[in-house]
C-alpha cells in the first residue's frame, strides 16, 4: 500500500530538472536553497537557514518518544571560481571541489548570479603538435571566456559551473549536479510523503564538496538519534580497457537499485542500520545493491562523529560520470531509492539501536 | 620606533613554536591586560581576552583571532654529538643549511643547522637537495654536555633577530603570525575609549601551524556569534606573482569563498571603503587555510571572515611584512567592531547565509 | 600478562566491528569496575573511583579495533576482492592468511604482474577461500576479515597480529585490576575505529568531557630497520612528545617523565613522524583537553606478526598504575 504512495511522475521530474539546472557551487548555494525553501515551506512545521547556509527543516510527530531521524543531502555542486581577470572578458579560474581537468576543454559555462554564458576555450587542433595533444592541459592554462564585450561584467570571486541542461531519455536522466540534486529532490519527496511516525529532521547541507563542512554543524544542531545520508555515487560499470577480465572495481551499477554504503573513507556504516535497510528492501521487494567498500565519502563522515556519535548510513543513487559536465542516472534507481527511504522513515524507531553496535 | 613596532620586536624575539607557545603568550598577555576587561588561558594554552560590551543583558559576541604559534624544529634524535631534527609545521628543508637556531633544552643553546657532505650521503646523488635525514644541529657542546642538557622532544626555534628594513618594513622569524597578533593589538588600542555594543573576545590561538587546535577549542569554549581570523597571506615577491599573491605594503586582503560568510564579507568591504582603507579580494576557492576553517564549523556553525596581511618568504626565518599593512588590518578590525550595533546580528543574518 | 595478551590478540575485531573483543573485555573487567556502558559508536566505557578533592577526571583510552579487510566483490571464479579498513600495507599481504568474522578462512595472493620488484595496490590482491564459483562462495560483499596469525611466545618477547592495540587494552585491564587507591575519577575507554581515524575516541572524548586524556598505544621502533628512530624495543615504554597529528601537552609529558623517574621506570621519549593515536582526538575535543600518550614500542606495526617486549609492557604497567594512583600535578618545565 505504501509502495503506491511513492511516485515519480511529471511534478517530481520537473522539480529535479529545476534543481539540476540551478547553479549552486560549494560556498554559494543560495539559488538551490531558494528552490528548496519554496518546495518545503508547505510540507514542514519549521525551517531555518543556519549560520553556514544549511537549510534545516523539521517535521514534528504526534507519536510520544519518537526517534529523531535525520536525513541529509547536499545542495552544493562542484564548479569554478574566477580568480583573476585576463584580457578582453577572459578569466583565470580555480576548481571548487574535485574536478578532472580532462573534462574541461571546450565546455560551455554559466558565470555569476546572472548566469552569464561563457566558454572554456581550447586551442584549434591545427595549431597543436602531436606531443601537445598527448598531454593534459593544466587548469592554470585555461580561461573562461565571456567574450570581448563582457570585460568587467564578472568579478574575481564569482562562481561558475557547467551550462548543461537537464533531459530525460526513457529511464535515463542526464544533467549536471545530479550529485546531489537527486538527493535533494529525494528529501523533498520524503517531506511530502512523511508518514508522521518519527520526528524528521531534514538537512539540506552546504559545502559537502569542500570537506563535509555543512553537515557537521547541521548534525551538531539537530542531535539526531540516527542519520540517513542520501547522495550520488559513481557507477563505473563499464568495460575494462583492452581486456576481457571481470570488472572488479565498478563501485556500483546503474539500474541495480539504491547503493547502500558499507564502508568508505569517512564512515563505517552502522551495521544495525545496514541490516535495517536490507531487511526492508527484501521484505518490500525493493532492489538494492551494496556500494563497493573503499574510498570516497558522504556527509555521513562528518555526521556520525558529531557530539557523542550518531549511528549513520548512506544510500546513493548510482550515477555515471560524476563531477563531469553531465551525469547519467536512472529514474528507476531514483524511484527505488525513494521507496527504500520512505519505508525506512516509516519504520524507524529507537528499538533499531537497542542492541549494542 | 613606534609602540607597535617595538612590541613586534619584542614578539619576534620570543620563541613560540607550535605546542610551546608559553613565552610568546606571556608577552601578549602583558600587552593585552590593560586593554581588556578579563583575561584567561584556555585548557590547551590559547589566550582569551574579553572587552566587555557596555550594553546590559544578553548581547552578541565577536571573536577576533590570530594564531601566536610559529613553525620551528624539534630534536628528534641525539647521536654522535649532533642534534638530529624534524620540523614543526611546514618547513622547507632546503632553507635550513646555515641557519642559526636556539635549542630550548635545560637552558637555551645556540647552534647552526648543517647538512651531511655529499660524500657521506648513501642514498642520493651528489648535489641533491638535502632532506631532514641529512640535517642536524651542531652546538659545539661535548657529548656529555648534550646528554645532560638536551633531550629528544626539545623544541628548536629560529634565532634570526627582528630587523627593521628601510622604509618601515620588518624582517624576522614568526611574522607568520605575530604580525596579526600586532594587528589585533592595534585594534584593541584603537577601540580603547569606545563603548562596545558587542562583547569582543581577542584570542591568540595555539597550534594553527599543526592542526588549528586553538581555533577549534577556543571557538567551542567562547561560542561567538561571529568570528574573524587574521592571518598572513602571500605577498608578491621575486619569481612569484600569481593571483594568489598580493603587493606588499599596498593594503590588506579580504577573503572570499566558502569559508567566508557572504553578508559579512560585504559588510567588511563597506567598512574598508568608508575609511579609504586599501584592500584586495583574496579568492579562496577551496578554503582559507587559516583558523577560520576551524572556527566556521564549531558547534552549530559560526559565520567567519578572514583578513590577510601580505607577507614575503613565508615559513622562513626571514619573513617580511609592511608595518603599514599591520596598522591597516588593525584599523579595519576596529572600524568593523565600533560600527556593530545590538541590532546588527539580526539584520546581518535575516536572510540566512545569503 | 602473556596469557591476557594472547587471549586478546586472537579475537577478531576489525574497525567498526568490535563487538566480540568488546564482550570479552567487558567480562574480564566486570568485577573490578562500578559500571560499564557502550555508547553509540561502540566504545566500552568503564568508570573506576570518584573524584576526591584535588583529584581529576581522567580519560584513559586504548583501542580495541585492529586493521582489517572488507569484501568488495566476489568474482565469477569465486575469488574474493577486498578493500582495507585502516592502514593495511600491501607488502604484508601475499601469502598471508585471513579469517572472516563468520569463521571462513582463506589465503591472500595477487594478480599476475610483470614487475616483481614493485608492490601492487590492494585492488590487485584477492582472497582465495577455495570456492569454485561465486555461488559456492561462503562470504559476500561487506564481510569482514582479519589476519589469521597465532600468538607466538618467544620468551622475553612475544609476537602476534593485533598487538596494536590489544597490548594497550591488556595494559588498561591490568591497570583497572591494580589501581586500588586513586584520588581521581578514572574513565577507561576501550575505543573503536582508531585505525580509521580515532573516530571512537572523538565521540567518547566529547561525552566524557574529562580534565585530562591519556592514550595507550603501540609505537613503531627503528632499532633494526636501518632508519633513524630513537625509540627502541626493550628500553622501556615511550612517552610521546609528538607525532604527526598531535603535540602532547608539555605539562603532561613533564608529569609522565617525572613520575617515571620517581618510580625508577626506564622510559624513552618519542618524536614520531608517522601515525598518531587517540590522544589527538582528545586534545581537540570541546574546549580542549590536555592530553598525552604512553606507547609500547612495537616492531613490524601493521604486519600480521607484530612484536613487543614483555619488559616494556611490565614497565608501562608500573608507570601507568603509578600515574593514576597519585595526585596529578601538571606544570611545564
Amino acid at each position: 500500500m505504501n509502495e503506491n504512495r511513492v511516485k515519480i511522475s511529471r511534478p517530481q521530474l520537473k522539480l529535479l530538472e529545476k534543481l539540476s539546472n540551478a547553479v549552486g557551487v560549494s560556498g554559494n548555494e543560495d539559488e538551490v536553497r531558494q528552490i528548496v525553501i519554496e518546495e518545503i515551506r508547505p510540507l514542514v512545521d519549521e525551517y531555518r537557514v543556519d549560520r553556514m547556509g544549511n537549510l534545516l527543516a523539521i517535521k514534528h510527530t504526534k507519536t510520544a518518544d519518537a526517534a529523531r531521524v535525520m536525513f541529509a543531502a547536499h545542495m552544493d555542486e562542484v564548479g569554478f571560481m574566477l580568480v583573476q581577470a585576463d584580457t578582453e572578458g577572459c578569466y583565470a579560474f580555480e576548481a571548487v571541489g574535485g574536478i578532472d581537468e580532462r573534462q574541461l576543454l571546450a565546455k560551455p559555462v554559466l558565470v555569476g548570479k546572472d548566469h552569464l554564458p561563457g566558454v572554456i576555450g581550447s586551442k584549434p587542433v591545427h595549431l597543436t603538435s602531436p606531443a601537445e595533444r598527448a598531454k593534459v592541459t593544466p587548469l592554470g592554462q585555461l580561461r573562461i571566456d565571456l567574450s570581448p564585450g563582457c570585460a568587467g561584467k564578472a568579478s574575481v570571486g564569482d562562481y561558475a559551473t557547467f551550462a548543461t541542461r537537464f533531459w530525460r531519455s526513457g529511464d535515463s536522466l542526464f544533467g549536471k549536479a545530479l550529485d546531489d540534486r537527486l538527493g535533494v529532490a529525494t528529501l523533498i519527496e520524503l517531506a511530502r510523503l512523511n508518514p508522521g511516525t518519527a520526528e524528521v529532521l531534514f538537512a539540506f547541507t552546504v559545502q559537502e564538496e569542500l570537506g563535509l563542512r555543512g553537515a557537521r554543524v547541521a548534525a551538531y544542531d539537530f542531535e539526531p538519534d540516527m542519520a540517513f545520508v542520501v547522495d550520488s555515487t559513481p557507477a563505473f560499470d563499464l568495460p575494462l580497457d583492452e581486456s576481457e577480465d571481470e570488472n572488479v572495481l565498478y563501485n556500483c551499477r546503474l539500474g541495480a537499485g539504491p547503493a547502500i554504503y558499507l564502508a568508505d573513507a569517512g564512515t563505517i556504516s552502522d551495521p544495525r542500520l545496514i541490516q535495517f535497510l536490507t531487511r526492508i528492501a527484501e521484505d518490500c521487494g525493493i532492489p538494492y545493491q551494496f556500494r563497493q567498500p573503499g574510498g570516497g565519502g558522504t556527509d555521513a563522515g562528518a555526521i556520525h562523529i558529531t557530539r557523542g556519535g550518531v549511528p549513520s548510513v548512506s544510500v546513493s543513487v548510482p550515477g555515471r560520470y560524476a563531477h563531469s559536465p553531465i551525469l547519467h542516472a536512472r529514474l528507476s534507481d531514483w524511484k527505488n531509492t525513494l521507496a527504500l527511504l520512505y519505508q525506512a522513515l516509516e519504520k524507524a524507531d529507537r528499538s533499531i539501536l537497542n542492541a549494542d553496535r | 620606533m613606534n609602540q607597535i613596532e617595538s612590541f613586534l620586536h619584542e614578539l619576534l624575539s620570543a620563541p613560540g613554536v607550535a605546542g610551546f607557545e608559553g613565552p610568546v603568550c606571556e608577552i601578549i598577555r602583558k600587552r593585552w591586560e590593560p586593554l581588556t576587561d578579563e583575561i584567561h588561558i584556555s585548557r590547551v594554552g590559547s589566550l582569551h581576552a574579553l572587552r566587555r560590551s557596555s550594553i546590559p543583558g544578553k548581547r552578541p559576541s565577536l571573536m577576533i583571532a590570530a594564531h601566536m604559534d610559529a613553525i620551528g624544529l624539534m630534536v628528534k634524535d641525539i647521536r654522535d654529538g649532533l642534534i638530529w631534527i624534524t620540523s614543526m609545521g611546514g618547513v622547507d628543508p632546503r632553507i635550513l643549511p646555515g641557519q642559526l637556531v636556539t635549542i630550548h633544552g635545560a637552558r637555551e643553546y645556540t647552534g647552526v643547522v648543517q647538512m651531511l657532505p655529499d660524500r657521506l650521503v648513501k642514498h642520493q646523488p651528489a648535489g641533491g637537495a638535502p632532506g631532514y635525514s641529512q640535517l642536524f644541529v651542531d652546538t659545539g657542546l661535548s657529548a656529555n654536555e648534550i646528554q645532560a642538557n638536551i633531550h629528544i622532544g626539545d623544541v628548536i626555534s629560529f634565532a634570526s633577530a627582528p630587523t627593521t628594513l628601510g622604509d618601515k618594513y620588518l624582517s624576522g622569524h614568526s611574522l607568520d603570525n605575530r604580525a596579526s597578533v600586532a594587528a589585533l593589538t592595534v585594534c584593541l588600542e584603537e577601540i580603547k575609549d569606545y563603548r562596545l555594543q558587542w562583547d569582543l573576545w581577542a584570542v591568540a590561538t595555539v597550534q594553527e601551524e599543526v592542526r588549528t587546535v586553538g581555533a577549534h577549542t577556543s571557538t567551542f569554549e567562547l561560542k561567538p556569534d561571529v568570528g574573524i581570523a587574521v592571518d598572513v597571506t602571500f605577498a608578491q615577491e621575486p619569481g612569484l606573482s600569481t593571483y594568489e599573491t598580493f603587493p606588499l605594503g599596498k593594503g590588506v586582503t579580504i577573503g572570499s569563498g566558502g569559508n567566508i560568510h557572504p553578508a559579512l564579507h560585504r559588510e567588511l568591504k563597506d567598512r574598508a571603503e568608508e575609511i579609504d582603507l586599501p584592500y584586495s579580494i583574496e579568492t579562496m576557492p577551496k578554503g582559507s587555510g587559516t583558523d577560520a576553517m576551524a572556527m566556521q564549523i564549531s558547534s552549530a556553525g559560526v559565520p567567519t571572515l578572514v583578513i590577510g596581511i601580505p607577507l614575503r618568504y613565508m615559513h622562513t626565518p626571514y619573513e617580511m611584512v609592511a608595518l603599514k599593512d599591520i596598522h591597516r588590518a588593525g584599523r579595519l578590525l576596529a572600524r568593523f567592531i565600533t560600527t556593530l550595533t545590538s541590532g546588527s546580528l539580526e539584520s546581518l543574518f535575516k536572510g540566512g547565509a545569503a | 600478562m602473556k596469557e591476557l595478551i594472547k587471549q586478546l590478540t586472537q579475537i577478531p575485531g576489525p574497525s567498526g566491528y568490535e563487538s566480540a573483543i568488546r564482550e570479552t573485555i567487558r567480562e574480564i573487567i566486570k568485577p573490578y569496575v562500578r559500571e560499564t556502558r557502550v555508547d553509540a559508536m561502540g566504545n566500552l566505557i568503564a568508570q573506576v573511583g570518584t573524584k576526591a578533592p584535588g583529584g581529576m577526571r581522567v580519560m584513559v583510552a586504548a583501542h580495541m579495533d585492529e586493521i582489517g579487510l572488507i569484501v568488495s566483490h566476489i568474482e565469477k571464479k569465486g575469488l574474493v576482492r577486498f578493500s582495507n579498513l585502516g592502514g593495511v600495507l600491501p607488502r604484508y599481504l601475499a601469502g598471508g592468511r585471513v579469517v572472516f568474522l563468520n569463521g571462513t578462512r582463506g589465503v591472500i595472493n595477487s594478480d599476475r604482474h610483470d614487475e616483481v620488484s614493485k608492490i601492487q595496490p590492494i585492488s590487485q590482491f584477492f582472497i582465495d577461500i577455495g570456492a569454485i564459483s561465486e555461488k559456492d562462495c561462503p562470504v559476500k560483499i561487506g564481510d569482514l576479515a582479519v589476519f589469521d596469525r597465532e600468538f607466538l611466545d618467544l620468551g622475553k618477547r612475544v609476537s602476534s597480529k593485533a598487538l596494536d592495540d590489544r597490548c594497550g587494552c591488556a595494559l588498561m585491564i591490568e591497570t583497572i585490576q591494580r589501581v586500588k587507591q586513586s584520588p581521581h575519577e578514572l574513565l577507561f575507554v576501550f575505543c573503536t575505529q582508531e585505525e580509521v581515524g580515532s573516530r571512537g575516541a572523538t565521540t567518547a572524548a566529547y561525552q566524557l568531557d574529562a580534565d585530562l586524556g591519556i592514550a595507550l598505544d603501540v609505537t613503531p621502533v627503528g632499532d633494526i630497520l636501518g632508519v633513524k628512530m630513537q625509540v627502541n624495543l626493550g628500553e622501556g615504554p615511550a612517552i610521546k612528545v609528538r607525532d604527526v597529528g598531535h603535540i602532547a601537552d608539555p605539562a603532561v609529558v613533564n608529569w609522565m617523565v617525572r613520575t617515571a623517574r620517581e618510580l625508577k621506570v626506564p622510559h624513552q621519549l618519542e618524536v614520531l613522524d608517522v601515525g598518531s593515536t587517540d590522544a589527538r582526538a582528545m586534545q581537540i575535543s570541546r574546549g580542549g583537553m590536555p592530553s598525552g600518550a604512553l606507547s609500547i614500542p612495537c616492531r613490524y606495526v601493521h604486519s600480521p606478526s607484530e612484536m613487543i617486549d614483555m619488559d616494556d609492557y611490565a614497565h608501562a604497567l608500573t608507570l601507568l598504575t603509578g600515574l593514576l594512583s597519585r595526585e596529578i600535578k601538571l606544570e611545564k618545565k
